[in-house]
C-alpha cells in the first residue's frame, strides 16, 4: 500500500499532478465538441445554401420562431408572478409545487408528450370538453406551443424565482415603510432588481423551446408550415434528404450559440 | 516535450488498467456461446415479425434475434450511416434497390416475402360518420396520414392517385387538404386513430389484425396498391450463416403462416 502511495506519488507528482485533471477534462470536452464539428464540417458542400434557404426550412424556421417566441412570452407573462409568489410568500405545502414546477424539467418528453395528448387530446380529460365547443388542439400550432410551454417555462420560473429571492429583504421593509403597494414594490423595486435573472431566464426558455421535439411530435404531430418545426423537420428530414436536415441543425446550433451568448453577458453583468 | 511524455505516460497507465481490469471479466466464457442476430425490419412488421423471432430463436438454441422496428426509410438510412445489421425486411422495393446500389446488401439476395395491401381505418365510434371512400375528401375530416417518404404513406398517395379516375380529378387534393399530420411510421398512424384523436387513416390491412377495435373501409382492388415487401441478408453481416437461415425461416411454411396469421399474404 504504501509502495502504490509512492509510486502515485511519482507519477502524478510534481509536474505531472494536473494530468488528473486536465485530462479526463480534455476527453469530456472533445466528446461534446467533435459531433458538433463534424456536423458543421460535412454540412459544408455546395449545396448548403440550397438546403438551407429551401422552402421546408424556411417554412421550419418561420415556424419554430414564431412558436418559441410566443412560448417565452407566455412564459414571462404568466411564469413572473409565479416566481415572484414563490420566492416572497410562504405558505403550506410549497415543496409539492416546486416539485410540480421541475418535473416538466426531468421527465423525458416524450412523457410530456403523452401526458398533453391524455390531457388534451379529443378524447382526452379536458380535450372532450374542448371539443365539445369545437375546439381541437392536436395537430395545431397551439398544441406546438403547448408542448413548448410544458416542457420550456419551468426554467424561466426557476431562474426568475432566484433572481426575486436576491433582492435585499431590508430593501423590501424600506419599501413598505415608504409606502409603497405591494404593485409598486414589485414593479417599481423588484423587477428592476430582477431584470437581468429575467432576461436569462427568458432566453432559457427560447432555447429550450426552440429545440422541442418529443412532446411536440407526440402531441402535435407533423405537418409543414402547421406544427412541423425545425427540429422535426431535422428529423423527418434525416430520412428523406439529409443535406435539408444538416443545413437546418447547422442554424439550430448558430442560434443556440448566440442566444447563449447573450446568456452569459447577462449573467457577467450581474456579477 | 516533457508534456508530450507526461501525456503518453498517464494514457499508457490509463489503458493498461483498463486492459487489466477487462481480462478476467471476459475468461469465464465456459456457456455455449450465445449469438445475437439483428434484423432491421418495417414498422407494420412489429407484431409478426416478434413472433417469427421467437419461434426462430426457439428453434435455434443460443441464438437471440433482436429487432429494430421503424419505417423502412428511417431504417434504411440507418444502415446507410453504418448499423451493425444482418437482415433489413422492408415495407418497399425503393428503400431496398438504394441499398442494393450503395452494395450494402446483395443484389441477388434480395427476395419478396410477402404481400400487404391497404385500408381505411376509423375510431370505433366513427366521429366524422364516414360511410365510404369518397368521404374522405369531406370538409373538416382530420386525416392522418405516414409521411410521403415512409413507404405506407407513399402507397397510400398511389392509391388516392388511382382514386382520381373514379372521383375526379381533384379528389387526392381535397384528401391531402384533410391531412392534420404526417407520422414518421405506419404504426404512429394507428395509434393515432386509436386514440381518436384523427377521424381516418390509412394502413395495411395486417395492422388492423393487432388494432380489431377500430372500423374500416375497404379499398377496393382496382384502387388499391399491392406492398411487396422484400427482405436481403446485409453485405457487412457478420452472422452470415444465421441471416440465411433467419431468411429461409421466413420462406419457410412455418415462418409464412405466421406471417398469415397476423394478416400478410403470401408473396406469390
Amino acid at each position: 500500500m504504501k509502495k502504490l502511495r509512492e509510486l502515485s506519488h511519482q507519477i502524478f507528482g510534481d509536474g505531472y499532478s494536473k494530468w488528473i485533471f486536465l485530462l479526463p477534462s480534455l476527453i469530456l470536452l472533445a466528446f461534446f465538441a467533435l459531433p458538433l464539428v463534424a456536423l458543421m464540417y460535412r454540412s459544408i458542400a455546395p449545396d448548403f445554401l440550397v438546403n438551407a434557404l429551401s422552402r421546408q426550412a424556411f417554412q421550419a424556421l418561420k415556424l419554430s420562431l414564431i412558436t418559441s417566441s410566443i412560448t417565452t412570452l407566455v412564459a414571462v407573462i404568466l411564469g413572473t408572478p409565479l416566481a415572484y409568489l414563490l420566492a416572497r410568500w410562504k405558505f403550506k405545502h410549497k415543496a409539492w409545487l416546486e416539485l410540480i414546477l421541475d418535473l416538466p424539467i426531468v421527465l423525458p418528453p416524450s412523457v410530456a408528450g403523452l401526458a398533453l395528448l391524455i390531457a388534451f387530446g379529443r378524447r382526452g380529460m379536458f380535450g372532450s370538453l374542448l371539443s365539445e365547443l369545437g375546439i381541437g388542439i392536436p395537430f395545431t400550432t397551439a398544441a406546438v406551443i403547448m408542448a413548448q410551454v410544458f416542457v420550456a417555462a419551468p426554467l424561466f420560473v426557476r431562474s426568475a424565482r432566484i433572481g426575486f429571492s436576491h433582492v435585499d429583504k431590508q430593501l423590501e421593509e424600506s419599501a413598505y415603510v415608504e409606502g409603497a403597494t405591494q404593485w409598486q414594490l414589485f414593479y417599481e423595486v423588484m423587477i428592476p432588481i430582477a431584470i437581468r435573472a429575467l432576461a436569462s431566464g427568458a432566453i432559457l426558455t427560447w432555447t429550450r423551446a426552440l429545440g422541442e421535439f418529443g412532446a411536440t411530435i407526440l402531441f402535435a404531430g407533423n405537418l409543414e408550415g402547421v406544427t412541423q418545426t425545425m427540429p422535426i423537420a431535422i428529423y423527418i428530414g434525416f430520412e428523406r434528404n439529409l443535406g435539408v436536415a444538416m443545413a437546418l441543425s447547422v442554424v439550430l446550433i448558430l442560434v443556440s450559440v448566440i442566444l447563449l451568448t447573450i446568456t452569459k453577458q447577462l449573467d457577467k453583468e450581474e456579477e | 516535450m516533457k508534456r508530450l511524455l507526461s501525456l503518453t505516460l498517464v494514457l499508457s497507465i490509463f489503458l493498461t488498467a483498463c486492459g487489466a481490469s477487462a481480462t478476467p471479466t471476459s475468461a469465464p466464457a465456459t456457456q455455449a456461446p450465445t449469438r445475437t442476430l439483428t434484423v432491421f425490419a418495417a414498422a407494420s412488421l412489429t407484431d409478426a415479425f416478434t413472433e417469427v423471432g421467437a419461434a426462430f430463436d426457439a428453434a435455434n438454441p443460443g441464438v437471440t434475434t433482436t429487432f429494430n422496428f421503424a419505417g423502412s426509410q428511417a431504417l434504411r438510412t440507418q444502415i446507410e450511416e453504418g448499423a451493425p445489421v444482418d437482415v433489413f425486411a422492408s415495407a418497399s422495393g425503393k428503400e431496398m434497390e438504394t441499398l442494393v446500389t450503395g452494395t450494402f446488401v446483395v443484389p441477388d439476395a434480395v427476395q419478396v416475402f410477402l404481400t400487404n395491401k391497404l385500408v381505411i381505418i376509423l375510431p370505433a365510434d366513427n366521429p366524422a360518420a364516414l360511410e365510404k371512400l369518397e368521404d374522405l375528401s369531406n370538409p373538416g375530416v382530420k386525416i392522418v396520414f405516414a409521411a410521403e417518404e415512409v413507404p405506407v404513406g407513399n402507397y397510400a398517395r398511389q392509391a388516392l392517385d388511382l382514386m382520381n379516375a373514379s372521383f375526379g380529378t381533384d379528389f387526392k387534393d381535397k384528401v391531402l387538404a384533410n391531412v392534420v399530420s404526417n407520422e414518421d411510421n405506419v404504426k404512429q398512424v394507428l395509434a393515432k386513430v386509436q386514440l381518436g384523436e384523427a377521424d381516418a387513416g390509412i394502413v395495411y390491412t395486417s395492422d388492423v389484425i393487432a388494432a380489431p377495435d377500430l372500423k374500416t373501409i375497404e379499398i377496393p382492388a382496382d384502387l388499391n396498391v399491392i406492398a411487396r415487401y422484400p427482405i436481403a441478408p446485409l453485405t457487412k453481416s457478420e452472422n452470415a450463416d444465421l441471416a440465411a437461415k433467419f431468411i429461409e425461416y421466413v420462406l419457410s411454411a412455418e415462418g409464412q403462416a405466421i406471417l398469415a396469421k397476423w394478416g400478410f399474404a403470401p408473396a406469390k
